[in-house]
């Protein structure tokens, strides 16, 4: 009898293990934004939310490119320097140059692309370790785009080296990027929206996104079943690059002047919400969605732990811990050898 | 003459999975003693119990004729017995210098300071490597070790074991990596040992090394001692106690097949730098199998007509047209396809459904404008699953969740769902069910039938029988053999495999 009361036991402990690995981690989110919304009042001000999207988008973003790397069983570390470089190009561009706010733009995509390139030439045809060559060209971006600019930010009505003041400043249309609203949304979390819908599709409905996967599962016989397994990786570091080119894009809209120290703190928070996103709905694969939510979730501890008047300066123990509980979703908890993967 | 090392009914299991059944074995001083099994014998298990790394096994190990007690590595060298293993980049430690790794323990066991000098290394360096007849300069002894050639480092690796004196010698694989006038130079070596007084226990699969080099022949199969031989060695019957005999094989179901059309032509096709080019024609309407002892080249021959190696024949034609894959794609895209050696490391997808395994080299087909059409997917799936006969719940379950012999017909109808010219299939049946074994044998010949070239790679005489037609034998990377079953005997086959070059 006590055999069998055990077995009941043992069977419930896994169904709830089985269904703490899936919806744990929204559980969560869920419950967590509603303590924050019972107990603040600040929390319950719809601007509060909304502002509280528009701040984790930059880090959605880039953390969405980041999943692209992860997915081929990469990861890129360069990521931060690269919105670092998209904020210092933008401001050059309009402040120094005095170009169009489209046209820097452009400059900014056509930036990350060039460096996701390299990554991608050294990491899959000169065969270094993905985490050595984005620290390596990491470095070599935060050096390098300092040049240009003597080591300043750039901001309008600077003194140039030739002792003349900068013609241009940032123009109306490009500081608009993150100002607009579309309805009540700002702009922001709607590119990041979009974003991630059209990297969901990507990843799960469309033959690149599954050969993607297959590259990331078994590289070996992934070529064996005639991939170019080398095109698909280099893929993920440009997608990479152009995606941290965006958030930086958007977050020089924000600061409205070439910060050579934005982006800095991007590269961990993106790689932490990625994965994060591994874990949820128990997946344990990198996926577009679960970085959104990943990004989602450790937005509201940060806003939540902020408006309670955690200090600002120790918001990475929360990054930390939210990124360690959701690691122990996937690692510890989930049986997934033993169970039927849901089609993703 | 005193046995050096005699081993007495050592057994050794893994769950319930019994590896060792009583080994009996006596490696004299003073001579070479081969030991020959198939993959799975237990020879690698035995190897691991004298190197001291299953403590648990039975059976005693008498070393000069006191029990041996082999519960550590260590405890093993103290012993006197010393293993050279198979992989040599995993014995020499890179960033030293030879004469600091031919010392290493001694270094590491602190007889020899750490800081010690090079130059005071150098002297017992010198001293090990003339006792071995080794024309080794100081300026050898300085190098580092990551700039020596493959064959210097097995030559480093074998000097450093022979350091401590050791009763006996443990050779696994040593030649595996190493040229023709490389093995001989090995050879010199090995043999000057054994006259100093050192037992050998010889391990390889190359018949034509141990010919040269043994004086006795020991044979293991199923964790057992089938036969042991002395000089000269009756190959064939080493080779029967080796595969076995259940010589009651099942005739092929269906009548031997003739082909007629060339399909596959191969010209010039260099496996080894040892091995002779050979000349190739796959034809369809007939099943070819081509049988070898491991390291025979089976492999390397068909990763070669698939374009998934760096060994390319000289020219290849496939249906009249010039054929000269560089990558599986264009293999695939021109109908040859090719089933892997080893399943989990080269077909499978940890956690993917049979659907996605099934459908991944042709997507294109389940495509409809920019997404993938999962209904058509599990359509093909399920096409897949009933066509073999796979037994599964459902085309979304996993294929790691399936047994091995159903893992093999899926990846198996994977290519037959495709539209094959030629298919390759590289060991079919290992880790599969007898049922499971025919299923895929009689699509092979079905596909033959049908106007398709096949060939089939495999190392048992069994599964050869039942399978092909056309029998080819390869022995170290070059064609021994090549007739229709009918036409040959069992005998013939194991006799050609066993052919001393």
């Amino acid at each position: 009898m006590s055999t069998f009361m055990d077995n009941v036991n043992q069977s419930l402990m896994l169904k709830l293990q089985d269904w703490l690995v899936r919806y744990g981690f929204i559980a969560v989110t869920i419950l967590l934004f509603t303590w924050f919304i019972l107990t603040e009042e600040t929390f319950r001000q719809p601007s509060t939310l909304f502002s509280m999207l528009k701040f984790t988008s930059v880090v959605a973003i880039v953390g969405l490119g980041v999943t692209f790397t992860m997915v081929v069983g990469g990861l890129d570390l360069s990521v931060g320097s690269v919105a670092g470089l998209a904020v210092t190009v933008s401001a050059m561009m309009m402040v120094i140059y005095n170009l169009t706010g489209l046209f820097s733009g452009f400059a900014v995509l056509i930036a990350g692309a060039v460096v996701g390139l390299l990554n991608a030439v050294l990491i899959v045809w000169m065969k270094i370790p993905d985490l050595l060559a984005t620290l390596g060209m990491m470095f070599i971006i935060m050096g390098l785009k300092l040049l240009p600019v003597d080591g300043q930010s750039v901001s309008s009505r600077m003194i140039l080296r030739d002792g003349t003041v900068a013609p241009g400043k940032f123009t109306d249309g490009f500081l608009q990027i993150d100002r607009f609203m579309v309805g009540p949304v700002p702009l922001p979390v709607v590119i990041w929206i979009v974003l991630t819908f059209i990297a969901w599709f990507l990843l799960t409905r469309t033959r690149y996104g599954r050969i993607m996967y297959a590259v990331g599962a078994n590289p070996e016989a992934a070529k064996l079943s005639g991939i170019r397994v080398e095109w698909y990786r280099a893929s993920a570091y440009v997608i990479s690059g152009v995606f941290a080119a965006i958030g930086g894009m958007i977050l020089s809209s924000r600061i409205g002047q070439g910060d050579i120290s934005a982006g800095n703190s991007l590269l961990l928070d993106a790689v932490a919400v990625a994965l994060v996103g591994t874990s949820v709905l128990g997946i344990g694969k990198p996926n577009a969605w679960g970085t959104a939510l990943g990004a989602l979730l450790i937005g509201i501890v940060i806003t939540g732990l902020t408006i309670t008047g955690f200090p600002y300066y120790a918001q990475d123990i929360a990054k930390g811990v939210v990124l360690v509980i959701a690691l122990t979703f996937s690692f510890t908890l989930s049986r997934k050898k033993a169970r039927f993967v849901p089609a993703t | 003459m005193t046995h050096s090392v005699d081993m007495k009914d050592i057994s050794m299991s893994f769950g319930s999975n019994l590896v060792l059944r009583g080994v009996n074995l006596s490696v004299p001083a003073g001579r070479v003693t081969a030991l020959l099994g198939a993959n799975g014998a237990g020879k690698s298990t035995l190897i691991k119990v004298l190197s001291g790394l299953y403590p648990e096994h039975g059976g005693t190990v008498f070393v000069n004729g006191a029990p041996a007690l082999l519960d550590s590595p260590s405890a093993a060298k103290k012993q006197g017995l010393q293993t050279v293993h198979q992989r040599v980049d995993e014995a020499v430690v890179p960033g030293l210098s030879v004469a600091e790794n031919l010392l290493f323990e001694k270094i590491a066991e602190g007889e020899k300071g750490s800081s010690g000098s090079l130059r005071s290394l150098l002297p017992k360096a010198r001293e090990i490597a003339q006792s071995l007849s080794l024309d080794w300069t100081d300026r050898f002894l300085r190098k580092d070790v990551y700039e020596l050639e493959i064959a210097d480092q097995q030559l480093l690796t074998l000097a450093r074991a022979v350091v401590d004196e050791p009763s006996m010698l443990i050779l696994d694989e040593p030649t595996s990596a190493l040229s023709a006038a490389e093995v001989d130079n090995l050879m010199a070596v090995i043999r000057r040992l054994r006259d100093q007084g050192v037992g050998i226990l010889y391990v390889s699969h190359r018949l034509s090394e141990i010919d040269a080099l043994a004086d006795t022949v020991v044979v293991l199969r199923d964790g057992v001692i089938t036969g042991t031989h002395e000089k000269p060695f009756p190959w064939a019957q080493a080779l029967t106690e080796m595969l076995g005999e259940d010589g009651v094989t099942e005739a092929s179901s269906t009548a031997e097949q003739r082909g007629d059309t060339e399909v596959l032509q191969v010209h010039g096709l260099k496996l080894f730098p040892r091995s002779k080019p050979f000349d190739l024609t796959l034809r369809s309407g007939e099943v070819t199998g081509v049988i070898g002892l491991l390291g025979s080249g089976k492999s390397e021959t068909a990763e070669a007509l698939f374009g998934a190696s760096k060994v390319k024949p000289e020219e290849m034609t496939l249906k009249g047209k010039l054929y000269r894959p560089s990558h599986p794609s264009q293999a695939i895209n021109r109908g040859v396809y090719l089933v892997p050696e080893d399943r989990a490391k080269q077909s499978m997808f940890q956690g993917w459904s049979i659907a996605r395994t099934v459908t991944l080299p042709f997507l294109e087909t389940i495509r409809r404008g920019l997404v993938l059409d999962f209904g058509k997917e599990n359509t093909v799936a399920q096409e897949v699953i009933d066509d073999l006969g796979v037994v599964a719940q459902a085309p979304t379950q996993p294929v790691d969740s399936l047994s091995g012999g159903n893992q093999q017909k899926v990846v198996v109808g994977k290519w037959l769902h495709g539209s094959p010219e030629v298919l390759i299939l590289d060991e079919p049946f290992r880790g599969v069910d007898i049922g499971a074994r025919r299923t895929i044998s009689r699509k092979a010949s079905a596909l033959a039938a049908g106007g398709k070239a096949v060939v089939v790679f495999t190392s048992e005489v069994d599964e050869l029988l039942e399978v092909a037609d056309r029998v080819i034998v390869l022995v170290d990377g070059e064609p021994r053999l090549d007739t229709y079953l009918s036409q040959t005997s069992r005998e013939v086959i194991v006799s050609t495999m066993s052919e001393v070059a």
